[in-house]
Formats: structure tokens, sequence, C-alpha cells
């Protein structure tokens, strides 16, 4: 073979392997525009609703019944807020990191399209990482605008939530994805994920209430939710919740790992199903 | 001679104790249109795949444009066009918009894709649907966009794994059409097909695959002339005498092979085989004198017909 055209080679493989992963990223989020109306309705129309129904319903209630003490010493609101923050993210990544996974695989086979191109397996799962990111931050920042209009995020700190709640919900979103991306055969499998995965999840998270009202023998659910740990983080940040610097930062180290190992994890899922 | 674009030696692919593909040889010079041709199962895909850097070789070596697949994969695939065996357009994209998320991955800046996801558009003659969305195309229009796809990096070799299974004849003789004119423009081809007529219509060499392995290789021609008599006397005496007669005319033309539903007279001249069958007071219900092609080829190898 001569050089000249192993070299030409060579250098066609140079742009794919450093942006790979944001070409896929590209695709995706081009994708999205198809229904890029659902999703701003959602994003701003959810907080809405919660902050109404909460706020002004249950919060009210709560309020009243605790002798204006709130929960933990906050409005009950407030105690609320961040809480559906790190939600709204992790419904994101419940719809993002679900479906999208298996269908590239299965109903509409792009992940082998992009690997037969220069892509690799791991910039497939890099690429969807970023897409389900770009989707998640414009929908908390929403939410949380949306939160500082109706006055439940006060301390200096609070815009901290963002970034909170996004890594929470990328830390659920990664716990999901090596998952999503190995099933063969659909069988209701993503159904019962927000069954039984995202719904309790959001009861037993201490979203609603504080994780110590629960029986103990319950409380070990909250423990391994990121959801709680990400609440207890975004409550931290947004009215200054007292508790030890230790869990603070296993909050964070938690959150952290999640998303570390759920990324190695689907890097190496896509790669593997890639390559048969 | 050019040196060879793709070398395969000794290649071999394990699924557990399962040889898909079982210690194969062969080179593709570059320009060159190479076929697979092969019942399904023989593996072909999987040797597309090997060739394609995305599946990992169990053994055996293979060269793509000098470099190792192991080693280069995104630099042999930024080389490469791939058409699957099976469309992977993305149906939640219109169709101009799948060859500009494609024409991405290969690096090709935003500026430069837009006129060349035209050009494609324009060769793969789908101009006027641009806008329309993947599902509403007609089979034989997704796969002139598959095509069109593929060509999206001006690749130096084209992977085509069965490139027209499944479209009427119409659609078939369009795309063949596109896939010559790429061919002369120097474009190197490499497709698996089980169709004999387009492997007779497309490569100037191929390869017999079976069960894994290689049985027989040249050029359309060579292999017909090799393994094969010039005409073939196709009779009918119906399922329940052919065998029969088969006894009766046995020594009839170069071989005989008898089918469940016909029997096939090998020889150099077919109607002079029907006249003495004729004479002989063995009256065909139907009869056929045809030209050996690839079919017959993989009979004589194999034992078996190619699309079953």
């Amino acid at each position: 073979m001569s050089v000249a055209v192993s070299e030409k080679a060579v250098a066609g493989g140079v742009k794919p392997r450093r942006w790979g992963s944001w070409y896929v990223a590209e695709h995706r989020i081009r994708s999205m525009r198809a229904y890029l109306q659902t999703i701003a309705v959602t994003a701003v129309g959810t907080p809405l609703g919660y902050m109404v129904a909460f706020g002004l319903g249950l919060g009210m209630l709560v309020d009243a019944n605790t002798g204006g003490g709130g929960v933990g010493g906050v409005d009950y609101l407030d105690f609320l807020a961040p809480a559906l923050l790190a939600s709204a993210a992790v419904t994101v990544a419940a719809e993002e990191c679900t479906y999208p996974m298996m269908m590239g695989f299965k109903w509409n086979p792009i992940f082998y399209a992009m690997n037969a191109a220069p892509i690799s397996g791991k910039q497939v799962a890099n690429g969807m990482t970023i897409a389900v990111l770009a989707r998640m931050l414009p929908t908390v920042v929403i939410y949380f605008v949306i939160i500082l209009i109706f006055g439940a995020a006060e301390s200096p700190w609070s815009w901290l939530a963002i970034i909170i709640a996004t890594l929470t919900g990328m830390a659920v979103g990664l716990v999901i994805m090596p998952y999503t991306a190995s099933i063969e055969q659909d069988k209701g499998q993503m159904a019962m994920i927000q069954r039984f995965g995202i719904l309790p999840m959001f009861l037993f998270s201490g979203t609603f209430f504080p994780l110590e009202q629960l029986p103990t023998y319950l409380q070990w659910i909250g423990w391994i939710s990121p959801l709680w740990h990400g609440s207890q983080l975004g409550r931290v940040a947004t009215f200054g919740l007292a508790e030890p610097i230790w869990l603070t930062v296993a909050h964070v180290v938690y959150l952290v790992a999640l998303c570390v190992v759920g990324l190695l994890l689907t890097q190496r899922v896509v790669s593997r199903r890639l390559n048969k | 001679m050019p040196a060879p674009v793709i070398t395969a030696s000794k290649l071999t692919k394990r699924y557990k104790d399962f040889a898909a593909v079982d210690g194969i040889d062969f080179e593709v010079a570059p320009g060159e249109s190479f076929g697979l041709l092969g019942p399904n199962g023989a593996g072909k895909s999987t040797t597309m795949r090997m060739v394609g850097a995305v599946s990992t070789r169990t053994s055996g070596e293979l060269s793509i444009l000098g470099l190792d697949p192991n080693e280069h994969g995104p630099e042999i695939r930024s080389q490469l066009g791939v058409v699957p065996q099976a469309d992977n357009l993305d149906m939640e994209l219109r169709v101009r918009d799948n060859l500009i998320v494609y024409g991405r991955y290969f690096g090709i800046p935003h500026r430069v894709i837009g006129n060349k996801a035209d050009e494609l558009l324009e060769f793969a003659q789908l101009a006027d649907r641009a806008k329309a969305k993947v599902d509403d195309l007609s089979g034989g229009m997704k796969r002139r966009l598959t095509i069109a796809r593929a060509l999206v990096n001006d690749p130096r070799i084209l992977l085509l794994d069965e490139p027209t299974t499944g479209l009427d004849p119409q659609a078939r003789h369009i795309l063949w059409d596109r896939l010559f004119r790429l061919k002369e423009q120097g474009t190197t081809l490499v497709l698996t097909t089980h169709y004999m007529d387009e492997a007779e219509q497309l490569c100037d060499r191929l390869v017999v695959v079976d069960k894994g392995t290689i049985m027989a290789e040249g050029s359309p021609a060579s292999l017909i002339r090799d393994h094969s008599s010039r005409e073939v006397l196709e009779v009918r005496f119906g399922s329940d005498r052919n065998a029969q007669v088969a006894e009766q005319i046995a020594g009839a033309g170069d071989r005989i092979e008898v089918l469940p539903d016909r029997i096939l007279i090998y020889s150099a001249n077919g109607e002079a085989e029907l006249a003495q069958l004729t004479a002989a007071g063995l009256t065909p219900m139907t009869s056929l004198v045809r030209r050996s092609s690839l079919e017959d080829v993989f009979l004589r190898l194999t034992g078996r017909s190619l699309v079953e």
C-alpha cells in the first residue's frame, strides 16, 4: 500500500477522533428539534404547575399546621423547591436515557451507522450523554428562574442548585443508561424503570418531606437515592440547610461517582454491542 | 499491478465454537469491483463488518488501505463508504438532514456539507425529496439515500452488503446504474450478494463463499467457464417423475443436476440435448435452454442453490 494513501487515512481520522462525541451530540440535538415544542412546554409548564400547587396549595396547609414554622425552619415551598428542581432534572434523564438509547440499537439503529463512520462506541456513549445534558440544563435553568419568581430561593448561593440538580439528573440518567443500552428485546422495561425506579424515588427521597419522617427501615431508599443526595445538597445551597460537612461532601462524592461509573459502563456496553 | 487496498490472510471470526468466517484469503486492488457471492449465513456480512473495521477479527491478518483495523478503526472508516444490509437511516430526521449529520461524522465543516448533501441528492435522484421524512420514501429511495449517505466522505472503498435485496426490478436497475457510474469514476467496490445477475453485472472478480470458506475465485466469466458448461437445459417432467426420468437419461450432457422441481442438463449445446430427449420419447412438460450462470457454479461447488 502506498504510504500516501495510509497517510490520507490517518489524516481523515484526526477530527473524528477528537470531536466525534460532539458530532453525536449534534446529531441527537438535531433530532430533539422535532419535539422542541413539547420540550419547551414541559420545561415551563411543569415548574409552574408544581410551584402553584405546592406553594399556594399544599404549602399553605403545611405552614399553617406547623404553626408558621414550615419544615426544618423554612417555608414549605423553600424546603420543596430544590428537591423539585432536582426532580425535574431526573425526569429529563428518565426520558432521554431510556428510549433513545434502546432506539439507537433497535428501532432506529443509528448507532450502527455512526460506528460505520469513524465514530467509536465510546463516542456514541459520550455524545448521547452530552445531548441529555444539553436538554437538561435549559430545563433546570427555566425551573430555577420560576423558583426565583416564587421567591423560594433566597440565598446568594442559590444558583448552585442549578449545577446540583443537573448533577443529580445525570447521576440517575447514567445509572439507567448502561441498562437501557443493553436491552435487546422491549418487554416493557422502560415502563418498569418509571414505575419501580423513578416513581418510588420521588416518593421516598425526602422530596416532599424530610427523610427522617419515614420509618427507619425505609430510610435506606433515600440513602441510595441520588435524588435524596441531590435534594439535600440543593437545600444546603438555597437556604443553608444545617447538616454536617462530611455529609455535604458525601452527597457530592456519591453523585459524581455515579456519573463517572455510569458513563464508563455505558461506554463499555455500547462498544461491546457495536463490535459483534 | 498496484498494491491492494484490502488484504485478508487466514481471516477468521468465531462466535464461541462457531466459525462464521473460517480462514479466508483475498485481496482487492484499487478501482476493482470485488464480490462475495454466497447464500445466507455464508459469512459474507461478517467479512464485510471486519473489512468495515467495526468487528474485531478472532485471528488472521487484515489490512485496509495499509492499516490494521484493530489499531486504526476510525482512520480506516474515514475512507470507507458503507451500505449495510438493512438501511439504518435516521427515521427521526428528514432526507437532507440525514446526509448532513452523517457528513459531520467525518469532520466535514458545516459550510461544506450543505452543498455536498445537495450534490448527493442529485446523484441519488432524490433532490425533490430533500425535505421528505425518511419513512415516506419507497424501499428503492431509502436504498439510494443510504448509498448517497455512504458517499458523503468521497470514500476510496465502498462496501455494499446485499445492496438490492428486497427491491423491485426497476429499482435494482436504477441502483446498478448508480453503482456502475461510481465504478467508472474509480471507486473500489466490495459487495456481497446472493443474486448471480447482480454479481455478473457489477463484479470484475468474485469469490464464492460457503460456510465461512472460499470455494472458488475468479471473474464471473472464468468461474462459469471453469465450473460449468456453456449452456444449461432445464426440463420439467412433474415433481413425481423428475427423479425417475433422471435415471433414464443419466449420461446426457456433461453432467446432470436433479432439483425437486426440475432437471438441469449441463452441455455445450442445450438444443441438441433437448432434441435427443424428445427423440428418445421423453417429452418434458416445459423446457428452457439458457446460458450457464453463477447460480450453476454455486450449485456445482456446494450442491445447494443460492437462494433457498
